[in-house]
């Protein structure tokens, strides 16, 4: 929300490029799994940076609450109790917005400027520029905006984009008391995640990795996985994420061709016009029934 | 820990669980409860390569980043650990040269010493004690303890214990416990990894293990099984007890019960009318030769304390003001006070920070005894359920409010972060903090209410006299504002200043601390009266220097995390506890990786203040453990305990097997307290065939955030949680509202049905266990709950009286 | 002109009526849409108030528009039944558009080109209003899966653009065909008209057989 135009790289529904001289390094937030006991000090962190509070819900049954995002529990823990090898696993997951480098939602959007990625890599809404179609859910691969019913604008987490053009890192990083989540370039992250997965393995979690899927020509938010070969034990987390065939259908080529084929059309058929002339009724015709009139 | 090592407090700290190379969590979930504090399992797991294991009734949190769990039947941790002792010394797994140096695993038990069938010698079973007399040394001619440095005495401690947890093999483990062998051994295995000097294991436990009958012996037996491992003093060792409030090691420190006086001095009882007598009990003197030992200065520590609170008055010609100090007929604690409540015997109460009605057993009991009273102060920065108890709330507290006469006085206090002071934390640091907002409101600082109160009492003594007026009329009160005394002037009480220049004991010409000035530490008190200390373990925390407590320097020379310039750490900055048992007899660090004191030839010096005496040196038969009189580590627990010299599994009162396998005729621990007509409210298997315990989740802190809109949020409802066998069979479906009863209520709760509680195979029967967080009530801005203390039997520990929370005996229905 | 007996009567007021609803409707809906369909329309929306406007108002013109358009549907559904005529008429129309009329077969009331435009027409609506219940975010898209929101949300573009397509073919060859408009405002057709464009049906008017 608050970094500089200069910094947009992407915006929505705008054909000509934005601001591109400005480059800063791609950022990353690692949630190393493996470390994270589900805490939801994450959540609050959230809440409280971004002034947003959920209501008091109901259990349903499990540990999970807020039990889905919403427009104002811009992350949630998920919490999958899995059988494998191991035993019993408690894998648990926070979800939240992954700013995809090529972003669905972003994609999707046809109001410009609602949805801009920032050179940092960071996926953020313009809620002032939100129409609240809703076309970001849509696009989105992840399954992340909420509309809200108060007023019909999308959200969404912003890797606290606020903090980070200050030089601090997104909230929940900086609440995470088991050091899970952890934030920098994207670069550093890999290497840190590298070292984790190292561990993993060494402690037997043979499929352990990094989540930075290349569907959507990787993410800004990464998970370190003991299965990475399995990401759908962790509450279902999308093997090989995509924009997906359909929405690069409908938002790709397709639109500008059939715009110029309306526009096309609106100028043949003047053409044509000017060419052949109206279609009126032929002279004779016109002369049976004048006669016809005067006899 | 306290009969073991001779201080009950965690070991080491928190940071520095990031040493260790095995980790277990038991009688513990640090992961939910203690959040912050776990990042340093991750770091040890991370950059020490440790391994990580939980033993729980349920798959916690904990248990979700563990490289190993194993489930245990609630309330059967002695048999495990007894089980761990007996895989140690069957299979010779012990730090042979630790165990015979710093531990009284040498020394001779007196001929008097039986355990038979459950019992130990001496039982009184009308009054349920013990006559303790058996349980001590042979005294040798010498006037010391008798010993025997090749272990070959039949009575020597070792003997006797290898004797005792002989029955504790495997398969009775297995049985008890409903451990899975395999699990149970793999365990054994890598904790007795940790009997090689370069390698330590650190405990972690909190009220998994406090909260039981036999709670103390639980710790007890893990602190057995630390020694036997040499992992104690050691860096990443100890047995690490993690508080559950951020200050409630302060409160023990300044003797917050109704026993004991600050820094655990404890208060006379009404037999000990002589001051001569009552100091004599607790000086104790050497069973070793050459031994130093720190309670001999307890009459530094008594008369200083004494200086502090009557000043001027406090002579030597009348003991110190001795005779102010009231004597005990019994011990007052909390569950006492409400049985003499119910009884009518206890008519007003006053209620700090603390919400019994919540947090204490059984509710039905507690309102019977609160509607009794003629009056109840509560002193809190919450409405509270204890002071809100008269008001119905239909199911939740259905009460009739006419009928309560009870007049009930509420004083908003503030909250921590609404004023200055300093947080105890479990590692023992104190460390001070600065107020965040102002109060809301009409909320004064607690200090400002007990002054408030007291002034007005001393008031009404002056005026009208009364029994005994002199402690009240005479007690300092020096505040520079008589009715809020500020924090910072409380604080430089509790470390004490000198009343007379005092001289340097090494040239007594030269003055080392001037009249008035603020001590150094505890090592300057003096028992003639020239001295004033409120708490003698605090000396040091505010000297001349300043307040040693806001120190905020993180560096961390010896790169082991002892931050020496951080806040401070009672005993006199000193990070991890018994550290002279890290280095060999000679002086040297046992593991040279980890060295954290040493002999250096003229003293002892290191990265940690040496918990011993600094100039003397390795062969002058000085043992580490300086606050026991035979200097060394209890295998043998003495007479300290109520219940027995060596932990012995007994059942919770309460038990889903209504038998004990290792002894049919004493089931439950024998010495624990009962009162006559709580009998009667216990229940038996039959009816309530479930073990049920009770915990907390890591979304909320006790009863208080249920009065937070954010704590709500993450965790909004009641709810339990059964496996999902038990629900089968029950028809229970996850998100179902069930009905928990025991025979002393029922509550009423959503039912979350999970894999990470499985039935375990216990006496070849199927136990079952109903998890019960306890974080609703019927006041605050969470969905209203029941108190589950409704369902929790009135019984405590035999030694501390802290209630059976962990285990109890249930059913369950759908609602 | 309302009594010149040189006139025949074409569309009743009601029909007339029905049809210029269906085309107001389909006007507020096509522009509203064409603002989300690609950033070149999006200053259509400042029409209806700006884009959160648009995006209300979009769903509420396609029920207006489902309604009109389904009365329409009821009232030239038989008159627009495909006869042979009308296919081989269509397989002519390439010499229709060269402006040869010459030997186009004789069409009735309505010719195989407006005809098939009609059941064009009704098929995209219908794509519309289906795929447009399920991309209507507010009210209905939490009922279904995302991957059938993605669907519908191509469905409802291709069906929107095909039916601005239709009808800019319609306006245009109404514009083409003088006096066409005629028919749709004042109801009635000179004879020469009718007996050039329909012929069959001004046969069928006039009961004459040349």
């Amino acid at each position: 929300m608050a970094l500089q135009s200069l910094d947009i790289t992407r915006r929505s529904a705008t054909t000509t490029r934005p601001p591109s001289q400005r480059r800063t390094p791609e950022v990353a937030k690692l949630i190393d799994v493996s470390k994270c006991i589900g805490c939801k000090a994450c959540q609050v962190a959230c809440m409280e940076w971004n002034d947003t509070r959920d209501a008091v819900g109901t259990n349903q049954g499990v540990l999970d609450n807020p039990p889905d995002l919403t427009e104002n529990s811009w992350t949630v823990m998920r919490y999958a109790e899995v059988e494998t090898g191991r035993g019993l696993e408690w894998l648990i997951r926070k979800d939240g917005c992954m700013h995809c480098t090529d972003p669905g939602c972003l994609k999707a959007c046809p109001a410009p400027g609602a949805i801009v990625q920032y050179s940092n890599g960071i996926v953020d809404f313009q809620e002032e520029h939100c129409i609240g179609c809703g076309y970001c859910i849509t696009g989105c691969p992840f399954n992340i905006p909420r509309l809200s019913k108060k007023d019909s604008k999308v959200y969404k987490c912003t890797l606290c984009s606020d903090r980070v053009a200050a030089g601090l890192e997104p909230a929940c990083v900086k609440t995470c008391p088991t050091g899970a989540i952890v934030f920098g370039t994207k670069e550093d992250m890999k290497h840190h995640a590298a070292g984790r997965i190292a561990d993993l393995r060494e402690r037997g979690f043979a499929g352990a990795g990094l989540y930075d899927p290349p569907g959507v020509d990787g993410t800004h938010v990464m998970y370190v996985l003991h299965h990475a070969d399995r990401p759908e034990l962790y509450n279902g987390l999308r093997k090989d994420p995509s924009i997906g065939a359909m929405v690069g259908l409908w938002k790709g080529a397709a639109k500008p061709l059939a715009s110029l084929a309306l526009a096309l059309a609106a100028v043949g058929a003047f053409f044509h016009y000017v060419i052949k002339g109206p279609n009126e009724v032929p002279k004779e015709i016109e002369k049976e029934f004048e006669d016809e009139k005067r006899s | 820990m306290a009969p073991t090592f001779g201080r009950g407090a965690m070991t080491n700290h928190w940071v520095d669980i990031k040493n260790a190379n095995v980790i277990i969590v038991m009688g513990g979930n640090a992961a939910e409860a203690h959040p912050c504090g776990f990042k340093w399992v991750t770091e040890a797991k991370v950059h020490n390569h440790a391994t990580f294991i939980v033993v729980d009734p349920r798959f916690t949190r904990s248990a979700s980043v563990a490289d190993l769990y194993a489930p245990i039947r609630t309330g059967t941790d002695i048999a495990f650990l007894g089980g761990v002792i007996n895989y140690l010394l069957s299979r010779d797994r012990i730090q042979h040269e630790y165990v015979k140096a710093y531990t009284n695993a040498s020394l001779i038990v007196s001929e008097g010493y039986r355990f038979d069938d459950g019992l130990f010698s001496g039982y009184d079973a009308p009054n349920r004690t013990y006559d303790r007399s058996t349980w001590v040394y042979e005294m040798g001619p010498d006037g010391f303890a008798r010993i025997d440095e090749t272990l070959q005495h039949p009575r020597c401690v070792l003997n006797l214990m290898k004797q005792h947890y002989s029955r504790y093999t495997p398969e009775m483990v297995s049985d008890i416990c409903g451990t899975p062998k395999e699990q149970f051994l793999r365990i054994c295995e890598l904790l007795a990894s940790t009997s090689v000097p370069n390698r330590t294991a650190t405990f972690m436990y909190a009220l998994g293990w406090t909260q039981h009958s036999v709670g103390a012996q639980m710790i007890r037996t893990a602190a057995m099984v630390q020694l036997l491992l040499g992992n104690v003093g050691m860096p990443g060792g100890g047995v690490n007890a993690l508080r559950g409030h951020s200050n409630i090691q302060g409160l023990t420190d300044l003797g917050l019960l109704s026993n004991l006086l600050p820094g655990y001095l404890t208060l006379a009882n009404e037999k000990e009318t002589s001051y001569r007598a009552y100091l004599d009990k607790r000086t104790p003197k050497p069973l070793r030769p050459n031994q130093f030992n720190y309670w001999s200065n307890y009459p530094k520590f008594h008369v200083s304390l004494m200086k502090s609170w009557w000043g001027d008055k406090a002579t030597s010609d009348n003991d110190w003001c001795f005779d102010w100090l009231p004597k005990l007929d019994v011990e007052y604690d909390i569950m006492r006070q409400f049985e003499l409540m119910g009884q009518g015997k206890m008519n007003g109460y006053i209620c700090q920070g603390f919400n019994p009605l919540a947090a204490i057993p059984d509710k039905a009991k507690l309102m019977k005894a609160l509607s009794k009273l003629k009056y109840l102060v509560v002193i809190d920065p919450l409405a509270t359920e204890t002071s809100c108890f008269w008001e119905n709330h239909g199911e939740l507290n259905d009460v009739k409010s006419s009928a309560i006469r009870t007049e009930v006085i509420r004083l908003p206090s503030t909250c921590f972060a609404e004023e200055n002071g300093s947080l105890t934390n479990s590692g023992r640091w104190l460390q001070w903090h600065y107020q965040g907002a102002p109060p809301p409101g009409d909320a004064w600082p607690d200090a400002d209410i007990m002054a408030g109160i007291f002034l007005r009492l001393r008031e009404l003594y002056r005026k009208e006299g009364g029994a005994f007026p002199d402690p009240i009329l005479n007690l300092t009160w020096d505040y520079r504002i008589p009715h809020a005394p500020a924090p910072e002037e409380l604080a430089r009480e509790y470390n004490g200043k000198a009343l007379a220049d005092l001289a340097d004991p090494k040239d007594p010409t030269r003055v080392m601390v001037k009249k008035g000035q603020q001590l150094d530490g505890y090592g300057q008190l003096k028992d003639d009266g020239s001295t004033a200390c409120g708490c003698w373990l605090f000396s040091g925390s505010w000297t001349e220097k300043g307040n040693m407590m806001a120190r905020r320097d993180n560096s961390d020379p010896s790169g082991l995390g002892n931050t020496p310039n951080w806040a401070f750490s009672w005993p006199a900055n000193r990070r991890i506890m018994y550290n002279r048992a890290s280095c060999d007899p000679q002086g040297r660090p046992w593991d040279p990786n980890r060295g954290l004191v040493w002999w250096n030839g003229a003293a002892w010096t290191g990265a940690d203040v040496p918990d011993f005496k600094p100039d003397s040196p390795p062969g002058e038969g000085m043992n580490p453990f300086i606050m026991q009189p035979e200097g060394v580590g209890r295998l043998f627990a003495l007479d300290k305990m109520a219940e027995g010299p060596l932990p012995e599994h007994y059942e919770p009162f309460e038990s889903p097997i209504g038998a004990n396998p290792l002894h049919p005729k004493v089931i439950s621990n024998p010495a624990a307290r009962v009162f006559k007509d709580d009998w009667e409210s216990f229940g038996t298997d039959k009816d309530y065939p479930y073990a049920a315990t009770t915990y907390r989740l890591t979304e909320h802190f006790h009863f208080w955030t249920k009065h937070t809109r954010l704590s709500s949020i993450m965790q909004p409802e009641q709810f339990v949680e059964i496996s999902e066998e038990l629900a089968k069979e029950k028809g229970i479906r996850a998100g179902d509202r069930v009905k928990v009863w025991s025979k002393r209520g029922h509550i009423m709760a959503v039912a979350v049905v999970t894999r990470r509680i499985k039935p375990l195979k216990v006496g070849g029967k199927t136990v079952h266990h109903v998890g019960i967080p306890l974080h609703w009530g019927f006041k605050g801005v969470a969905r209203g709950g029941y108190l589950t203390n409704t369902l929790t039997p009135f019984v405590g520990d035999a030694n501390s009286q802290t209630p059976e929370f962990k285990s109890f005996i249930v059913n369950i229905e759908k609602a | 002109m309302k009594n010149d007996p040189d006139r025949l009567p074409r569309y009743t007021a009601s029909e007339r009526a029905n049809h210029w609803l269906v085309a107001l409707t389909f006007f507020l809906a096509a522009l509203s849409g064409l603002a989300f369909f690609h950033p070149v329309f999006y200053p259509l929306g400042q029409l209806f108030g700006g884009g959160v406007w648009a995006r209300i108002l979009h769903p509420f013109f396609g029920v207006a528009i489902l309604f009109f358009f389904s009365s329409m549907y009821l009232r030239f559904r038989k008159l627009c039944v495909m006869t042979p005529a009308d296919w081989d008429w269509l397989r002519h129309v390439r010499e229709m558009i060269r402006g040869d009329d010459r030997d186009m077969p004789e069409s009735g009331k309505l010719n195989g080109g407006q005809k098939l435009l009609f059941w064009l027409l009704a098929a995209c609506m219908a794509l519309l209003v289906l795929s447009g219940i399920v991309i209507w975010r507010a009210y209905f898209s939490p009922l279904f899966p995302e991957g059938l929101i993605r669907f519908a949300a191509i469905v409802h573009a291709a069906a929107g653009v095909f039916m601005v397509g239709l009808i800019f073919g319609h306006i245009y060859i109404a514009i083409w065909t003088r006096e066409s408009i005629d028919a749709m405002i004042y109801g009635k057709v000179r004879r020469a008209w009718a007996k050039q464009h329909h012929p069959a049906w001004f046969r069928e008017m006039t009961g004459e057989n040349k």
